[in-house]
């Protein structure tokens, strides 16, 4: 198992988000997580990298466990690659430069190396003439992929995604899914949080359905969508269309 | 009988004025150097809630924002003393100068801070960076670079105050100015010139900074 978690529980104030969920991901799975917003699944999502703190349970990635009360988070961060629904690219720093910063600064790889690794990336997601350009010159669909290049030059062992088609505009949320498509079929390990019904369906193993804080039904995501076991589920797809 | 203008009497001390002038730059430079840092300093101790140094940063801008200018030189320059500590009329004035700016300049750099938007700091946590590798790399020039302005003003604030630093004799552009119309007897004339004189300085100082803000801080080409 590349990511583990057990019982967690979460609280914003008299607010339980979390009941005890349990998630298991098998390295190179493709998880969706689906549900209402309110749900808890952002919640949980930000647990897996320590933005979220949770207040019992476990979360470990590939061998490295984050309890309830940790604070140091590094060595759990660098298995852990996240891409947000707002890109939060750096203003101002330039694209080469967004996906430079982290493995010249955490990892200090020497400046040529992180240079080529970045372009490297860039050229991944399809945006290699891009490296001098700066993050406000690029449309959305842009600038999410230069977010998940950036996640990807740290080589994550699981790279979350929060939402990260829903600020596009609709014209531009093809070329970010097809990105994640093929970081898909290459092997890597994702787990995301998606308003893409359809893609999801068409791209995950596992469709796990979060309804008041738990984990209200989950499965092969063709079972579910053609047979959803409880109510809740049905109507939320059927809502969603 | 109507005045008879002569501005040739002030022109007679123009190195004087000059010389003024450049001190009056000169103090500027230092003051606004060490109080900038002390500026930046005090904005992270205090964004952060670096307990106990924000409490001390608080009471340290209250106090300065709350009193006169030329009281806190004063204090420096004459009361010091009176605990042994002793400095020159140009130590006292860049100190308090720097003293002053770091008051002023803690708050509008903290506002910068505070206004980074969440999503940028949770980004640079994701990639494993450390707190002081996210102020460093990621808050520290967009905040900067939202308050240049705000900060370049506070800056040419201080530096038209430094004019009171000619009262611990400090022989700067108002000290020159006070000693030609003591000497001529033109003081119309001789205040117009240095009012004009602070006004260019002014004008060049803030368009030096706005120049070196966008040059160093923004830092990228423009587009």
């Amino acid at each position: 198992m590349l990511v583990r978690i057990d019982g967690l529980h979460k609280h914003f104030g008299a607010n339980h988000v979390l009941k005890g969920i349990d998630l298991r991901v098998k390295e190179g799975e493709v998880v969706a997580l689906i549900g209402r917003s309110g749900s808890g699944k952002s919640t949980l999502l930000r647990s897996i990298n320590g933005l979220e703190t949770f207040d019992d349970g476990l979360v470990e990635v590939d061998g490295e466990r984050l309890h309830a009360d940790q604070t140091d988070l590094r060595a759990l961060r660098l298995k852990v690659g996240m891409v947000f629904q707002q890109f939060n690219l750096f203003p101002h720093l330039s694209v080469g430069r967004n996906v430079m910063l982290a493995p010249r600064t955490v990892r200090q790889t020497s400046v040529a190396e992180c240079e080529s690794l970045a372009r490297a990336m860039l050229a991944k997601v399809g945006l290699a003439d891009k490296f001098d350009a700066y993050p406000d010159q690029l449309s959305g669909g842009q600038q999410q992929r230069v977010a998940i290049a950036r996640a990807l030059a740290m080589q994550p062992k699981v790279l979350l995604c929060d939402e990260i088609t829903s600020a596009l505009d609709p014209e531009l949320v093809n070329e970010v899914l097809a990105t994640v498509r093929q970081l898909a079929s290459e092997g890597m390990t994702l787990i995301m949080v998606t308003h893409e019904m359809r893609f999801a369906r068409e791209v995950s193993d596992q469709l796990v359905f979060m309804h008041q804080g738990r984990v209200h039904e989950s499965g092969d995501p063709k079972d579910l969508f053609a047979a959803p076991q409880t109510a809740e589920l049905a109507a939320f797809l059927g809502a969603v269309g | 009988m109507a005045y008879q203008f002569d501005f040739a009497a002030v022109w007679a001390y123009h190195e004087m004025l000059a010389q003024g002038a450049m001190r009056t730059l000169a103090l500027t430079a230092v003051g606004a150097g060490i109080g900038v840092a002390v500026g930046t300093l005090g904005a992270v101790v205090r964004a952060w809630r670096l307990a106990p140094f924000d409490r001390v940063f608080g009471v340290y801008v209250e106090l300065i924002r709350n009193t006169p200018f030329i009281v806190q030189l004063f204090f420096i320059f004459f009361g010091l003393p009176s605990l042994g500590v002793h400095m020159s009329e140009w130590q006292a004035a860049v100190l308090a100068m720097a003293v002053n700016l770091g008051a002023y300049s803690t708050e509008i750099i903290r506002a910068g801070i505070v206004a980074t938007p969440r999503g940028q700091i949770e980004a640079a946590a994701s990639l494993a960076l450390s707190r002081f590798e996210i102020f460093r790399h990621v808050v520290l020039r967009p905040a900067l670079q939202r308050v240049w302005p705000a900060l370049v003003s506070q800056i040419v604030i201080v530096m038209l105050g430094s004019s009171v630093c000619s009262q611990i004799s400090a022989e700067e552009l108002t000290f020159a100015a006070n000693f030609i119309q003591s000497r001529n007897f033109r003081a119309f004339e001789t205040y117009v010139v240095v009012a004009v004189l602070y006004l260019l300085l002014a004008l060049l100082v803030r368009q030096l900074l706005l120049w070196i803000g966008r040059r160093f801080v923004v830092g990228r080409p423009a587009t």
